[in-house]
């Protein structure tokens, strides 16, 4: 009982702070949560279509690299590389400026924090993108590459015909696991200061001691954000592979 | 390039190892606990069981472990009911105890989905022919069922297991001085957090790169079935290639 009527004092508060204006912030959170995700994902494209090829090549040292990329940054906390990215970014940048003088041989200059964020979480996501797009190249079926050099295309023919579109319609499933990866990976650059879901949630928890009501809408906010981008991704693994569909 | 900072560094980092193979292991283990539970429930048929089993997951697979961690850590204490009570306080109170409680809700969630399909990936001939030898639901299970299922979740376990290692960094954001806080802590005194997150991640990878050999060594004597014949007058390796 004593139970309930802790919750019920909890229900009632919660509907004054959120109107209050913590509502808004949190909405705020949620773009800003987006906006990484969705710039981090683009980074990862980049990287990870990079670190696909090289670890699809026949020279052993491009393999070397990609298979060390995907080691690597599989392999370390995603915390390690985000403070890596933002105080070694800023350690980076203060020793540059100290040295062309722009700043004093004291100040600091700050890493920005959504670039910091965006670029540790992208190259993470980059990693396990790339292992995505090698599956799907290595799932093409040899005779339409063996095909596609026979009737003499180009390399870069043959990557805009036959490899890509088939790459992006396989890889549409593993891309959408990555996609809740990197959601659930953009609430750690809170630590950096980027005013995103996590962060707001966090502020919110602070200034007004109702963290169990904050972390509880923060949890929520969460999981309609990862479980709307299911039928989202479900859907353009539909229109991807809508020539491929048996008949009915 | 300075050695002796680096070799202290690496040393700090490394004292704290210990600390951090405590939330691991422990995070495993109770996450393991968690995991049988929700598997067995959801394999039990009841139409409660599986909506339960659904629920849990969805919750803990869709949310960051960081707001798990958080809304244990701080938001539980909110309850009277909690700081009042002489079992549950004591765990919430403490952020080692809140970490790994986090990780193990968090790690059971993705361990009994792993686990749910290689129970439905054991082949049904296999299953039939133990009930055709007239053997009783625990002599199938435990001779049949398990066995299979057991190498059939292997290699994504320890893809979990991995991740689990990853996740004990998060334990620093709750002022637990693991690896993550060490290295954290040398950074800020000394302003050179290139040198000292690359000690830690050195470390943090080898942990990882030993982790995964084990398992792929466990996965290659489990499974001398799947290997090829070896050839006519070929030598047999008593040390598999793994290793």
């Amino acid at each position: 009982m004593e139970f309930l009527s802790d919750l019920k004092d909890q229900v009632s508060t919660a509907y004054e702070l959120l109107a209050a204006g913590w509502g808004v912030q949190l909405l705020w959170g949620i773009g800003w949560t987006l906006a990484v995700t969705v710039v981090s994902m683009l980074i990862g494209a980049v990287l990870g279509s990079l670190v696909a090829a090289a670890k699809l090549s026949y020279r052993g040292g491009l393999r070397f690299i990609g298979e060390s990329y995907t080691t690597v940054f599989r392999g370390e906390p995603e915390l390690l590389i985000i403070y890596l990215f933002y105080y070694g970014g800023t350690q980076v940048l203060t020793g540059v400026a100290r040295s062309t003088g722009s700043i004093g041989s004291t100040d600091i200059l700050n890493m920005p924090s959504f670039l910091g964020g965006v670029l540790a979480v992208g190259i993470i996501s980059g990693a396990y993108q790339a292992e995505v797009f090698r599956g799907s190249f290595l799932a093409i079926h040899r005779g339409e590459l063996e095909a596609a050099r026979a009737y003499g295309m180009s390399a870069w023919l043959r990557f805009r015909l036959v490899i890509m579109p088939q790459v992006l319609r396989l890889a549409v499933p593993g891309l959408g696991n990555v996609w809740q990866l990197t959601i659930k990976d953009s609430a750690l650059i809170s630590v950096t200061g980027v005013a995103e879901l996590m962060l707001t949630a966090n502020k919110a928890a602070r200034s007004t001691h109702h963290s169990l009501l904050f972390y509880t809408v923060a949890g929520i906010l969460y999981l309609v954000m990862t479980s709307i981008s299911t039928p989202i991704f479900e859907k353009a693994e539909r229109y991807t592979s809508r020539s491929f569909t048996r008949p009915k | 390039m300075d050695f002796d900072f680096y070799l202290s560094t690496m040393w700090s980092v490394l004292k704290a190892l210990p600390l951090t193979l405590e939330i691991w292991f422990f995070g495993i283990a109770f996450g393991l606990v968690i995991a049988t539970g929700l598997t067995w429930l959801r394999a039990s048929g009841h139409k409660f069981g599986e909506y339960f089993t659904r629920a849990y997951v969805f919750v803990f697979r869709g949310s960051p472990l960081l707001v798990q961690l958080y809304l244990i850590y701080f938001g539980l204490s909110q309850f009277d009911f909690v700081r009042h009570s002489p079992i549950l306080w004591p765990i919430l109170r403490d952020p080692m105890y809140c970490t790994i409680v986090a990780m193990a809700l968090n790690t059971a969630a993705y361990e009994s989905e792993i686990f749910r399909g290689a129970l439905r990936a054991v082949p049904v001939g296999q299953i039939e022919a133990a009930k055709a030898f007239g053997m009783s639901a625990f002599t199938r299970f435990r001779l049949v069922t398990l066995p299979i299922a057991l190498r059939l979740a292997l290699p994504a376990y320890s893809t979990e297991i991995i991740l689990m290692t990853k996740a004990t960094a998060l334990a620093s954001v709750v002022t637990i001085m693991e690896m993550m806080g060490t290295a954290q802590k040398i950074q800020h005194d000394t302003f050179r957090p290139i040198e000292v997150l690359t000690c830690a991640g050195v470390i943090y990878l080898l942990l990882n790169l030993s982790i995964a050999r084990l398992f792929a060594w466990v996965e290659y004597r489990l499974s001398p079935h799947l290997r090829p014949p070896p050839e006519q007058g070929q030598q047999v390796k008593l040390v598999p290639e793994v290793l």
